[in-house]
């Protein structure tokens, strides 16, 4: 009986980092920017180009930074649970047109609806990089100090926005 | 008719011709250093690929980050400091020693060290196990008959 005891072990603690691994999604990759200040940046804004938009005039409040782009595939899956967020008046949601044409993203906007009090136009994609950004959708909650406190990659679905997104920014929010 | 069509589709090649690929940097020294500098960096869309190989748009932005910080003078530590300040240590293919990352740069050799001891402890425990037993002559001489049966055969 003992001599089998090893083997078994050795199984199970295997098996139980296979099982675990299964669940790790390795495009997550951990911002190293979660826990610091958000990068600040003065883009042009979307639909007033002659506006613009910096992350300062944010500060004391909780919001969300949405990376989203026309050209997003995922972006269209989160859309509607961003409208409806938007719609509830909980959290300001501004958004960075990241890499994307003026015109394309102010159609995609008009076709699906705006969810953003505005976005900000990201055309070469450096302010992106500042950010981290590698796959967009990516949300950021940004809380009054200005500071990165969650980062959602991929689309925003009801799961997350209940189990994380609307959590943290109602703990931000009472501070 | 026939010929003019086949003429037309001989000349078709001009129409295809491709041109050079741009020279992204007019300094091919300095593309060189990036590309020395992005093939040890990894691409965060393409995990696999490094960041010199990549075509992933994220990737052309990235080279390009690094061919104008180049161009500023920064060094290649400082440029490789920029990026994992916004992409983590995970841009990095040869991860630093740190705390967590321990266990990954002398996991394998612990586990070694202990194959070594578990080995060690096994092979001491059967050498008490096998004693050594005496044979009479008789029995000896049976024993390296049954071991060496071609002599019968060739009786």
């Amino acid at each position: 009986m003992m001599r089998f005891i090893w083997p078994f072990v050795i199984f199970v603690t295997l098996a139980g980092f296979l099982y675990v691994g299964l669940h790790l999604n390795p495009h997550e990759v951990p911002s190293p920017l979660v826990g610091k200040p958000a990068p600040l940046f003065n883009l042009s804004q979307l639909h007033e180009p002659a506006k613009q938009f910096s992350p300062k005039e944010m500060k004391g409040q909780v919001w969300l930074l949405n990376v989203w782009a026309s050209w997003c595939v995922s972006c269209k899956v989160e859309h509607p649970v961003l409208l409806a967020l938007s719609r509830q008046n909980i959290v300001p949601i501004y958004g960075l047109d990241y890499k994307d044409k003026r015109e394309a993203g102010m159609a995609w906007l008009q076709e699906g609806g705006n969810p953003y009090v505005l976005s900000a136009s990201d055309i070469e994609g450096r302010i992106g990089i500042d950010y981290g950004v590698y796959g967009v959708p990516e949300t950021y909650v940004i809380d009054k100090e200005g500071v990165i406190r969650y980062k959602q990659i991929g689309p925003v679905t009801q799961q997350s926005l209940h189990e994380k997104i609307l959590p943290l920014v109602a703990e931000l929010k009472a501070k | 008719m026939k010929y003019l069509l086949i003429l037309l589709f001989c000349l078709l090649p001009i129409f295809s011709y491709a041109g050079e690929a741009k020279d992204m940097a007019d300094d091919p020294v300095l593309e060189k250093r990036m590309i020395g500098l992005a093939q040890n960096l990894r691409c965060l869309v393409c995990q696999n690929e490094s960041l010199a190989s990549s075509h992933s748009e994220l990737a052309e932005d990235l080279r390009r980050e690094v061919r104008e910080q180049m161009q500023k003078g920064l060094s290649d530590q400082e440029i490789i400091d920029y990026l994992v300040a916004r992409y983590g240590d995970y841009v990095l293919f040869d991860p630093p020693v740190k705390s967590y990352t321990l266990l990954l740069w002398y996991g394998p050799f612990a586990l070694l060290l202990a194959g070594l001891a578990g080995l060690i402890f096994q092979l001491r425990k059967r050498k008490n196990k096998i004693s050594e037993t005496h044979l009479s002559d008789e029995d000896a001489k049976r024993a390296a008959d049954m071991l060496n049966p071609s002599k019968d055969l060739q009786k």
